[in-house]
């Protein structure tokens, strides 16, 4: 049995330990972000008094004309083909309320998979309050079986082309853009209705456990340090936590050790 | 108490990595982050946080953090013990905890947890109370225990009692002296040293370790996922020297008799454990001093 207390360490500034030249240039609510009228305003800003003010807590993106400023703490908002995890919450007469980690409860038309648990869905379109509606587009999507789920912040999850991944280390990780993030064991067989009415409630083999627990693990590590989340960088960040005991990699210095190292191996790898 | 709604396929999941597929096999205890069913997660405590307190912890278990502050102050002995001080607790439960918490949300379970306390402190080994008298019958010292919850992340009892125990250590109660006048009349004079002060032993403060019972083996520390597959938990309050002071049981689902013998047995070998630690570190930051860098909530 192990038992672990320690003091608390204050955090390091992440552009510390980066060695990071250019800062990012960090606004909060209120804050003037220029004061030249020729730029465009886009998301997170607003004019006023011939100033253009932030009026979300960000970083300060420049695209030619136009600035906005992107949230770097958020709930989620939908965008119409973002692929998102979510949880039944409630139950309608021709509808289901999505819990998504958004502002508002998604829904989810009849039209889709019948039984509540935890389901994968499409957005299809987004109402004028924030609301969004979600489809299950084909039987690839549908309810989910045994596995875990991680909350992150949506910030942190990449936007990219295919968000169901298979990873060589032998589970399968669903990256949904409301920040859900699904992992759950390979299935051995493809079914046809893999969205199917009945979860498969088979015991989970050791094996296929460990690789869940340190998946998640690393994901909650690369979360802590401010990480995109994509499959890459999971997946060299399981890699790098691989001589460590699975409990281990929640450790602070353990965990700052395994993240330098995915960092590392990203630059390397883009560079 | 807080919790998440879980679908039915991830509660098998959890179920499933606590107990063994065969009953043989003993070894196989993998939990969803991939501690044994024995294993605490990381706790950091700190003490001394809140300024204008006689006593102060701060105890982070994973995603529960614990606020305690300890203040000391004169009152009258109850009739029944004219010779003792005794200890007063309150559990507020912030709305920063979960929304659930908001207005009085929170009141049943703050009362829970306070009677849970009283009961755990409702021994005479626990704190000396007969340190705190000043003179019988007359004054002596109340301590009030202020419990806040900032967040709900699984094992309230645990961390709550790992940080009172933190707070009584650090707490630092003034030293008095009665002078009596010619005319019998008692003058009560404080000590011009502001560091000239009391401190109470803790070596017989109990903590509490919680004992959830999932599917038919029983894990310490739950998470709140874990929290939500469990029927029954066993709350064992235990000294550092394996004394069980106090037992309670909580949730809807029954115990078997074999089981809470288990239960407590493993209460007991897990809360020795975790009384060391506490000590150590709490002797490791006092011996710091003032050379500790102080993080507080900002850090």
């Amino acid at each position: 049995m192990a038992m672990e207390m320690r003091l608390p360490v204050a955090r390091k500034p992440l552009s510390e330990s980066l060695g990071r030249e250019s800062k990012k240039h960090l606004v909060v609510p209120g804050d003037t972000i220029t004061t030249d009228t020729g730029f465009m305003r886009g998301h997170g800003t607003y004019m006023g008094e011939e100033k253009l003010i932030a009026s979300v807590a960000g970083s300060v993106e420049r695209v030619n004309k136009l600035i906005c400023v992107k949230a770097l703490k958020t709930r989620y908002n939908g965008e119409v083909g973002d692929i998102v995890v979510g949880r039944i919450t409630e139950v309608q007469q021709k509808r289901w309320k999505v819990e998504t980690n958004s502002r508002l409860d998604s829904v989810l038309l009849l039209s889709s998979m019948n039984l509540p648990g935890g389901e994968l869905a499409e957005v299809q379109a987004v109402f004028s309050d924030g609301a969004v509606s979600l489809h299950t587009r084909s039987l690839k999507y549908g309810k989910l079986g045994q596995g875990v789920l991680v909350q992150v912040s949506p910030s942190l999850v990449k936007r990219q082309k295919t968000h169901f991944h298979d990873l060589p280390c032998g589970a399968s990780v669903i990256l949904g853009n409301n920040g859900f993030i699904w992992i759950y064991p390979t299935p051995e067989h493809k079914e046809e209705d893999a969205g199917g009415f009945i979860a498969n409630l088979e015991p989970v083999s050791l094996a296929d456990r460990e690789v869940i627990s340190r998946l998640r693990n690393c994901i909650v590590s690369l979360v802590t340090q401010r990480m995109m989340l994509y499959d890459t960088s999971i997946l060299y960040c399981y890699e790098a936590s691989l001589p460590h005991p699975i409990k281990d990699i929640l450790k602070p210095e353990i965990m700052e050790e395994i993240v330098l190292e995915t960092r590392q191996r990203l630059l390397e790898q883009e560079g | 108490m807080a919790s998440v709604a879980l679908s039915e396929a991830e509660k098998v999941y959890i179920v499933h990595g606590v107990q063994p597929l065969k009953i043989t096999v003993l070894k196989e205890d993998l939990r969803v982050d991939g501690r044994g069913c024995e294993d605490y997660r990381c706790v950091d405590v700190e003490t001394d946080v809140v300024s204008n307190t006689s006593g102060s912890a701060r105890v982070k278990l994973g995603h529960t953090d614990i606020l305690v502050g300890v203040k000391a102050e004169m009152g009258t002995p109850k009739l029944e013990k004219p010779n003792e001080g005794y200890l007063e607790f309150f559990v507020d439960c912030s709305a920063n905890a979960t929304p659930e918490f908001e207005g009085r949300g929170g009141d049943d379970l703050g009362t829970e947890i306070a009677n849970t306390l009283y009961r755990i402190f409702n021994n005479k080994s626990s704190v000396d109370l007969k340190s705190l008298c000043i003179s019988p019958r007359e004054h002596c010292w109340i301590l009030y225990v202020d419990v806040l919850l900032l967040e709900c992340g699984g094992n309230l009892f645990d961390a709550i009692s790992i940080a009172v125990k933190a707070a009584l250590f650090n707490t630092r109660i003034p030293r008095v002296r009665v002078l009596e006048d010619e005319e019998g009349s008692k003058d009560i004079e404080l000590s011009d040293d502001p560091y000239d002060c009391i401190r109470l032993s803790v070596e017989n403060v109990p903590c509490i370790v919680t004992l959830c019972k999932i599917g038919y083996r029983h894990v310490v520390d739950a998470t709140l996922q874990e929290e939500a597959c469990s029927l029954a938990s066993l709350l064992v309050s235990v000294t550092s020297k394996g004394v069980v002071t106090c037992m309670r049981k909580v949730g809807k689902g029954s115990l078997d008799p074999e089981s809470i013998f288990e239960m407590m047995e493993t209460g007991k070998r897990v809360g020795k454990v975790l009384h060391t630690s506490l000590q150590n570190i709490l002797h490791k930051e006092e011996s710091l001093g003032t050379k500790r860098q102080k993080v507080g909530f900002l850090g």
